[in-house]
């Protein structure tokens, strides 16, 4: 399955309608989730009034946050055994959109606790701690893509670090999840199905759907400008060996 | 295949940290230094010195970490020690885990043994618990030593590969701040974050090798 990916022409010709479709979507998605949040669905005075309405950017961050690094960890780890070139290239989109998701996460998050925790930022809150790390990583895999002087060898540290990284997540996340936390608990994802009433539920699902549409929307375009700027290096080469 | 080129890195590691001078001496006035700028830095209250003192000198134990790192694979690639090491034919994770560890040996357990004079300079009470913790700088600088060690190996070719060393390790040195400075404190969960310190630490040493190990093989292309 994944050889059937490897192939860049094969992503050329499919990211070339996937990616627009993937923009359309998340633009309608986003578009009816945030203006159900911001306009139609009741404030909730328990989690600070209309502040709680950030809560339509703040989860699907967060959600991103995760996965993009998860993603991120996976397509290393195709790369790493089967060196499928397009995996790499997927990496290294993925990580700077990541990073962008983790800061909205941080920055989302900052502006709903002000108000309603009374404080900007909480050190023993565990999932705070935790997508701050989760930044930190991949801050630290793209310095250290960024440091490599050939792209092959971009690739292998990369690949290293980010699988380092994902076996190290759940030892983090269990070690921050040590201290007590005033965050409040997850209620959308729970053993007995959602616990938040439905008139927030659908439009955060929209929301969250649009945001996951979106990254899969910028990713492809990333990757796509790679391969045309390898594409162009190629061409560039072949010039000049003709003269 | 034979032990033999593992004991030669291992005593190569040890020679390495002992020339130069000062020897074991650098580190350890490195960690005195860091710790003993934080009183000019916080005030000289001893309550809030007793309360701080456990902290700073994880603090301050991650930081010689990760200065005293730089070299240890850098110098291999530069010289060629590296390749050979490579056309031994012993597993590389094992020469990669005997280096760090010798590097441990020489680097990081001083600065294990002279934490009680440290703690005791932080207002801290002197008794058996000072030994103890003396055990668990120690048992933690090996998890900060060995993921510290993924980045020296992953930056071995980097000219400043001190500073990408730091923002690689930071994340993974996380749990171990974590549960070692849990250890010292009264707080719920104390009593058992000593045996988190250790698993951690086993989970570095079981880990860590193999990830040095292929970044050693990148480094050497």
């Amino acid at each position: 399955m994944f050889s059937w990916f490897a192939n860049p022409l094969r992503f050329m010709r499919l990211s070339n309608w996937l990616a627009p479709v993937c923009y359309v979507l998340a633009a309608l998605l986003i578009g009816w989730g945030l203006w159900q949040g911001l306009w139609i669905v009741p404030k909730d005075e328990y989690q600070g009034g209309d502040i709680m309405r950030v809560m339509f950017v703040h989860v699907p961050a967060a959600w991103l946050a995760m996965a993009s690094y998860m993603a991120m960890a996976a397509m290393s780890f195709v790369w790493f055994i089967w060196r499928h070139e397009v995996a790499d290239i997927a990496a290294k989109s993925i990580a700077p959109l990541g990073a962008v998701w983790t800061a909205i996460c941080l920055a989302t998050g900052s502006i709903w606790g002000k108000p309603t925790w009374g404080t900007w930022w909480q050190w023993d809150d565990a999932r705070m701690m935790s997508v701050l790390f989760m930044f930190f990583l991949f801050l630290g895999y793209m310095a250290l893509r960024a440091s490599m002087d050939t792209r092959q060898k971009a690739a292998r540290a990369g690949a290293i670090l980010a699988m380092v990284g994902a076996i190290n997540v759940p030892l983090i996340k269990f070690s921050v999840e040590m201290f007590t936390s005033l965050h409040q608990n997850a209620s959308v994802m729970t053993a007995d199905g959602p616990k938040m009433a439905a008139v927030y539920l659908w439009p955060l699902l929209a929301s969250a759907l649009g945001h996951t549409f979106l990254f899969a929307g910028l990713v492809q375009t990333l990757m796509r400008a790679e391969i045309w700027d390898r594409r162009t290096a190629k061409a560039n080469a072949k010039l000049m060996a003709e003269g | 295949m034979s032990p033999a080129p593992i004991f030669s890195a291992f005593r190569q590691a040890l020679g390495e940290a002992w020339a130069g001078g000062a020897g074991a001496l650098l580190p350890l006035g490195f960690f005195a230094g860091a710790a003993v700028l934080v009183p000019l830095g916080i005030g000289t209250d001893p309550a809030t010195l007793r309360a701080v003192g456990p902290g700073i000198l994880w603090v301050a134990l991650a930081l010689s970490s990760l200065v005293t790192l730089e070299r240890i694979f850098q110098a291999d690639t530069e010289d060629g020690a590296l390749d050979l090491w490579l056309q031994t034919g012993a597993p590389a994770s094992a020469i990669a885990g005997a280096k760090t560890f010798a590097h441990w040996l020489a680097a990081g357990l001083p600065l294990a043994l002279i934490s009680p004079l440290l703690a005791l300079m932080f207002q801290a009470e002197a008794s058996a618990d000072l030994l103890r913790n003396a055990a668990l700088y120690g048992l933690g600088g090996l998890a900060f030593y060995f993921w510290g060690g993924v980045g020296a190996a992953l930056s071995a070719t980097v000219r400043r590969g001190g500073l990408l060393i730091s923002l690689i390790a930071l994340p993974l040195y996380v749990p171990t701040a974590i549960f070692g400075a849990l250890a010292m404190t009264d707080a719920p969960g104390s009593d058992s974050a000593p045996l988190f310190l250790a698993a951690s630490t086993l989970f570095a040493l079981a880990v860590a090798p193999f990830a040095m190990a292929a970044a050693l093989r990148l480094a050497a292309d």
